[in-house]
């Protein structure tokens, strides 16, 4: 078993990368490879046969990780094991570090990128949800020049982002957290390192001992991860506690209706995001109050 | 879909050759260098028993092209000590009889040698049995010998001192 045959590009940097996608006769049938980590096994299985490959492996200056006032931005690059270990993404971030324990193992952590897993989008994938959840800024570069995608508006469907065709995904802005804040990320899946049933990030910001915010985002219930606005609503203001994480979990369950597969059922997924959620709130509110 | 010309140390030695940029490094290592102690379970990341040292780390060879590898230093298992002598995590593994057929040897070897490796450069490192297990989780191990693998990557890197 090996990919079929492509043409393949090592741009060694970001214009170049653009340029050569600009410059093919149809850019829809090329691929932008990071990490490859999911690529990769679609290449060798031959689910995906592009005609070309940009490999972004030669690029340079989009794998740094650093501090942007109230932002903490990581270059699409930056492998997941480094943003793992980073001291810096723990401090501003710790959702990141806490999410990324949970992605795949460390031999694919070695490799895969923080902005390779973005793009790729899986809907149960603990990047995008994260991403989602802190409200993260993506920047993409194309022919046009620079341009920044609110999360909110980046996940348009399965496997499916609002990057063009021509553009290419260069760093992730993370909102920093500020005095507290807390946050916390929860899955289940079958076995450690496989992809999610269900799983939430959790980011909740106190104010004396009232929810002043919350942010929930929910992974492997729907075909792009999701926010859990019903509940988010319900947590705003609230006391926090068991009553409030309750009435949360199940605003959050009942706005999910996930399909079945060979996995879980969607009543599973469905319990197990509530389950999520409320155990995840409780663990965000107590690193809040650490952080107050 | 030019063959493009790439070189890497391999085990210490600098190898220079033509590849496809199709090329897995695995199917590299393999098909090209003869290096057959690299196993190719699933070919889609899943297994772990093409598990190598890129730059000291480990990674998934079926999952890297062997052009991702230009210019860089790869480890495999015939590299982790001399001929005919055995390295520590090898030693271990075989005073625990971790194996029944061994077809996934090769994997979980480069898997504990990158961890024993990280371990002597400093870098956090797993040591309770635990954590051990949550770091093997994605190497496969068919026969079902995981308890006696385990011994074994625990009797490595708890290290003499912390038993």
């Amino acid at each position: 078993m090996k990919p079929a045959p492509f043409e393949h590009w090592a741009p060694t940097s970001v214009d170049e990368a653009v340029k050569i996608l600009s410059g093919l006769d149809d850019p829809g049938d090329a691929k932008v490879m990071a990490g490859g980590q999911s690529l990769m096994p679609l290449l060798n299985l031959r689910l995906s046969q592009p005609a070309h490959i940009v490999d972004l492996n030669a690029v340079t200056g989009i794998s740094e990780v650093y501090r942007e006032r109230d932002t903490l931005v990581v270059g699409a690059m930056c492998r997941q094991r480094t943003a793992e270990r980073s001291e810096d993404v723990a401090a501003a971030v710790p959702l990141v570090v806490e999410a990324l324990t949970n992605v795949g193992h460390p031999a694919i952590r070695n490799r895969g990128t923080v902005g390779g897993s973005i793009a790729h989008a899986d809907p149960a994938a603990e990047l995008p949800t994260v991403a989602l959840c802190l409200d993260a800024e993506l920047v993409a570069q194309g022919p046009g020049g620079e341009r920044r995608i609110a999360a909110a508006d980046f996940f348009d469907g399965f496997l499916s982002t609002a990057l063009g065709e021509q553009e290419i995904l260069t760093a992730v802005r993370f909102p920093v957290d500020g005095p507290g804040c807390g946050s916390a990320f929860a899955e289940v899946a079958r076995r450690h390192g496989d992809f999610a049933m269900a799983g939430v990030a959790v980011h909740v910001r106190l104010s004396g001992d009232t929810i002043a915010e919350a942010r929930i985002a929910v992974s492997g219930v729907a075909l792009t991860p999701v926010r859990a606005a019903d509940a988010e609503a319900a947590l705003r203001g609230a006391t926090p506690g068991d009553e409030a994480f309750a009435a949360a979990a199940a605003a959050t369950s009942a706005a999910l209706d996930p399909a079945s597969d060979l996995h879980a059922s969607g009543a599973y997924r469905t319990h197990v995001a509530g389950v999520l959620v409320r155990r995840a709130l409780a663990t965000a509110t107590d690193r809040a109050r650490e952080s107050q | 879909m030019t063959d493009r010309e790439i070189t890497i140390t391999i085990n210490g030695l600098v190898k220079t050759a033509r590849v496809e940029p199709r090329r897995t490094l695995a199917d590299f290592l393999r098909h090209d260098l003869g290096l057959t102690a690299t196993h190719l379970g699933c070919e889609h990341g899943v297994c772990g028993a093409c598990t190598v040292l890129l730059d000291g780390e480990t990674v998934r060879s079926c999952l890297a092209l062997a052009v991702h590898a230009d210019g860089h230093e790869v480890t495999t298992v015939e590299g982790v000590a001399p001929p005919g002598e055995m390295h520590a995590v090898q030693k271990a593994l075989w005073e625990s009889g971790a194996f029944q057929c061994g077809f996934c040897t090769p994997g979980f070897v480069m898997a504990i040698y990158g961890m024993e490796q990280e371990r002597a450069a400093g870098l956090p490192c797993p040591r309770s049995r635990a954590e051990i297990r949550e770091e093997l989780s994605g190497n496969i191990c068919r026969c079902s010998g995981y308890q006696k693998i385990i011994d074994g990557a625990e009797a490595v890197l708890a290290g003499e001192g912390d038993r």
